[in-house]
């Protein structure tokens, strides 16, 4: 039996040309849930064009779509309401152009992030984003904003987004920014998409400074008792001028933790810093030229429950003490890791943990981020831990954004309830 | 008297219960003062002029603007260079100058809160005994406010390792153009939510107005060294700067003059630069000693094998300071060889900067007018000044069209036409010439969330506005069905 949805679907990406091999269309099937919803259909256009007659033909026939990149973090944030149509990225891939003379790449979507360094690395070039989940897409980061130790020196993909093509829900192509650094005309809507999960636009093609690969990095790391003694430590080194690239804790459940500093540039300039920041960091202090174990990695594994907590920089410690104290009288494994550089740390627990423990730990981790001037989010979590919590906390701005939802996607058919306040 | 002006009186009157006699101006020779911002050659008297003292005062500015109807335009210092605070000549021109608290320094968050009349280098003095300090630094910096760095997204020429405005700004407290007081992002980076922040910073005025904000503070480098090399030409000195790129280093600036551009230099402040110099390039490196003094040699090295016939090193802050006055007086000093000029604006990818120049020269000999050309090299953007004397006839419109003409240049190679003045009023029509239709389109959908009534500093930015009113996304081409073949139009 035919269906002419999937027929309009598949004369869309006919009729918006054949670049290279073509889109595809298809029925969705066993293994294509999403965030445990089950789509009608998937679509794998191959160029912004195509994906434009996609998301035109999803409009004419009111498809809810959401976009796939690598699939890394389909379980983040909430699961669409409503899931029509899958746009998969997979075929949207490639260096538009590396411009290696004026630090720029302009990447498609679908890109994986690995791949993309493969290619910047022969120039000694970088794309300054850490890939804390391998397989990662571009489209991905832009829509899920994740960030590793790094972004205390290179910021996150809002710094380094420069230009991007976004596809709207009535398929209008929109560009913003451009492909030089520096550009202050019209709007930024890269940085509104950026952490968007999808919910204003597809992204289809984005354009980021680039920065050098450092000739030498040293990890200068030291274990300590707790967070008391973590704290003061962490705010020497901000307050000397080795200029890190990142500083670390790591928090696993249990007692002690531990500080790492990252520092990069030439190699006669790392060693003297690491030098001096092992001096800081006291007795005991371990220099080497390699990432400590599970560096950059999220506290948590595949399914369990993660949360973003930030806080004011004097604050980092005392939220640590909270955390484990609060995960100490709940008896939860509890493992925080994240960087005291910049305020924004992970924390994990294990899929296991009781449902209303979580609930309890997040309200006591709300309150505690709240007091040093941040946010508890929960960035993934089992389905009965999402049915008991409130995955965003407060949002400050929220009536607002909900009238930019409404101005670009006014049918609410961009993954539909996933972001914050339901949008 | 036209209805206008009776709802102005109208306004006044309800605004000086307010904001008190004092606050409200209605004078015209005292509101004649703000006809301008730092593009002078546009010239609008406002209709009324409000210089609120607090954040409720301010949006009880607004909610009264929204109320009667009547347009407003909001005001820092008046700085700006593309008239984005050009007033409306029957609107509010709301005047941030009041609100001039440094509400918190707070080296331990890096982290300072101020309101948004402060000055630029007031935000950095303020730090600066923790040993911090602001990193974005307009060449205005004495004089410009906070809040106009934060419509602008201002730059500076330590932008180029640093970051823009955007990148410093981590929290907001705004009037939005309904006239509440919201709180945008905070103390914390990645707020839940949309980041209004960065959609807020270089908006230009036109989604609301900043009556606070939270900015980064940096820790001040262990050192800084600068260099002055002279080139015979600007190519050689655009491949010293290229190379010095390619080496993967990342300068805290590298600014360069042309010859006309070091002439009018000497002339106004006597900076003594190495005499026949066809460019200079300021080169500056800072961080940690080690670090620096070993790039620095680098970046010595790689200018004298593009052809640096001369190059000093900024002993102290004394020396340090004369090279940059040069630079830093650049604009004002093409006063002392010409009686007009127009600041360009314009960005090119940094490797297209010989050719770019080539062309630039080319655009001045075919029309007979001079250009200096003052840039921060590292990031390829251009400030020519275009040069004229408005007592010769017709060499006022012979420099617009070559100042448009360079923006026409920058679009070309993939730049943009403006990296930090904004767009404003005076590059509205040349927006298009970057975007479609449908990218300001788009870009207006954002406008159209936050002032539906487009009160908030209409006619700058975008040359058509859109009406909200609209159904966002109107159907182009056939309707999808109908393409399909499913439906038919009858």
């Amino acid at each position: 039996m035919s269906d002419p949805t999937l027929d309009a679907l598949r004369a869309a990406l006919d009729s918006a040309g054949d670049p290279d091999g073509g889109g595809l269309v298809r029925p969705a099937g066993e293994g294509d849930l999403l965030a445990g919803r089950r789509p009608r259909y998937v679509a794998a256009p191959a160029s912004t064009a195509q994906v434009a007659a996609v998301l035109r033909t999803a409009a004419g026939h009111g498809l809810t779509v959401v976009a796939r990149g690598g699939g890394t973090r389909q379980d983040w944030a909430a699961p669409p309401e409503r899931l029509d149509l899958v746009v998969e990225t997979a075929r949207l891939t490639g260096v538009v152009e590396h411009a290696a003379g004026d630090l720029i790449v302009a990447v498609r979507a679908g890109t994986r992030l690995d791949e993309l360094a493969d290619r910047l690395a022969p120039a000694g070039q970088q794309l300054a984003l850490d890939v804390p989940l391998a397989g990662g897409t571009v489209g991905g980061a832009i829509s899920a904003n994740p960030s590793g130790p790094r972004r205390m020196r290179y910021g996150t993909v809002r710094d380094l987004l420069i230009g991007v093509t976004v596809v709207r829900a009535d398929g209008v192509v929109a560009r913003a920014g451009g492909r030089v650094v520096k550009n202050v005309a019209g709007y930024d809507l890269g940085k509104l998409v950026t952490g968007a999960y999808g919910t204003l636009g597809l992204v289809t093609e984005a354009v980021f400074r680039l920065h050098p690969l450092p000739a030498a990095t040293a990890y200068v790391r030291r274990w300590v008792d707790g967070p008391e003694a973590a704290g003061p430590l962490v705010a020497a080194v901000l307050g000397a001028q080795v200029v890190p690239s990142a500083v670390e804790v790591d928090a696993p459940p249990g007692d002690g933790v531990e500080v790492t500093v990252l520092l990069e540039g030439t190699p006669a300039g790392v060693a003297a810093r690491a030098a001096s920041t092992a001096a800081l960091l006291g007795a005991g202090a371990d220099v080497s030229a390699e990432a400590p174990p599970g560096w950059g990695a999220y506290p948590w594994e595949p399914g369990g429950v993660g949360l973003k907590l930030t806080a004011a920089l004097s604050g980092v410690p005392g939220l640590l003490a909270t955390a484990r104290a609060a995960a100490g009288r709940y008896r939860a494994p509890l493992a925080v890791r994240g960087s005291a550089g910049t305020g924004v740390l992970h924390a994990g627990l294990p899929a296991a943990t009781e449902p209303p423990v979580v609930a309890a730990l997040l309200d006591e981790l709300r309150e505690a981020t709240a007091r040093a001037g941040g946010h508890a989010v929960v960035l993934t979590a089992p389905p009965p831990v999402r049915e008991l919590v409130d995955l965003w906390g407060p949002v400050p701005g929220l009536a607002l954004m909900r009238r930019i939802k409404a101005q670009f996607d006014p049918d609410a058919r961009l993954a539909p309830g996933r972001f914050v306040g339901g949008i | 008297m036209s209805t206008n002006d009776t709802r102005i009186d109208v306004l006044a009157a309800s605004l000086r219960a307010v904001l008190g006699d004092e606050q409200v101006i209605t004078d015209r020779q005292r509101r004649r003062t703000y006809e301008c911002d730092g593009l002078a050659q546009y010239r609008v008297i406002p209709a009324l002029v409000v210089l609120p003292r607090t954040a409720e005062q301010c949006a009880a500015v607004v909610r009264a603007c929204v109320e009667a109807r009547v347009p407003y335009v909001a005001r820092g210092s008046g700085t700006g260079l593309s008239g984005g605070a050009l007033p409306h000549a029957d609107g509010v021109l709301v005047v941030t100058s009041q609100l001039r608290d440094i509400v918190e320094v707070a080296p331990a968050d890096e982290r300072a809160v101020v309101q948004p009349g402060v000055i630029n280098l007031h935000v950095t003095r303020a730090a600066s005994p923790y040993g911090y300090y602001y990193a974005p630094d307009p060449s205005s910096q004495q004089i410009c406010s906070i809040g106009g760095n934060v419509a602008e997204n201002s730059g500076g020429a330590h932008c180029l390792k640093y970051g823009f405005t955007t990148n410093h700004v981590l929290g907001l407290e705004i009037v939005t153009p309904d006239g509440e007081l919201v709180r945008l992002g905070g103390r914390t980076p990645d707020p839940p939510g949309y980041d209004l922040v960065g959609a807020f910073v270089g908006s230009e005025g036109t989604l609301g107005i900043a009556t606070e904000v939270t900015v980064r503070l940096v820790r001040l480098p262990e050192s800084v060294r600068t260099l002055l090399a002279a080139f015979p030409g600007t190519d050689a000195a655009g491949a010293a700067t290229s190379a010095i790129i390619a080496a993967g280093v990342v300068p805290a600036a590298v600014e360069m003059m042309d010859a006309l551009a070091i002439e009018a230099a000497e002339a106004a402040v006597h900076c003594g630069y190495p005499a026949g110099a066809g460019a200079v390039l300021i080169v500056e490196l800072d961080g940690p000693e080690p670090e620096v003094a070993d790039q620095f040699t680098q970046v010595e090295r790689l200018c004298r094998d593009a052809g640096a016939f001369e190059i000093r090193i900024a002993a102290d802050e004394g020396e340090r300071a004369l090279f940059w006055r040069g630079r830093k007086s650049a604009f004002a000093a093409v006063g002392r060889i010409s009686p007009d000029y127009i600041v360009q604006d314009g960005v090119i990818p940094r490797t297209a900067l010989p050719e770019v120049l080539r062309r630039i020269a080319d655009l001045s000999a075919a029309r007979g007018i001079r250009v200096a050309n003052v840039f921060h090299a590292g990031d390829g953007n251009l400030h020519p000044l275009v040069l004229f004397d408005d007592g010769v006839e017709g060499q006022a419109e012979r420099a617009e069209e070559v100042s448009g003409a360079i923006l026409e240049l920058c679009v070309e190679y993939g730049g943009s036409i403006t990296g930090e003045h904004g767009v404003g009023m005076d590059k509205a029509k040349y927006l298009p010439r970057m975007y479609t239709d449908d990218d300001l389109d788009t870009m207006q959908l954002l406008r159209c969330a936050f002032d539906p009534h487009g009160l908030a500093n209409p006619g700058k930015i975008f040359p058509t506005p859109r009406l909200c009113g609209e159904v966002p996304g109107r159907r182009k081409g056939p309707h999808p069905l109908q393409e399909a073949g499913l439906a038919e139009v009858f």
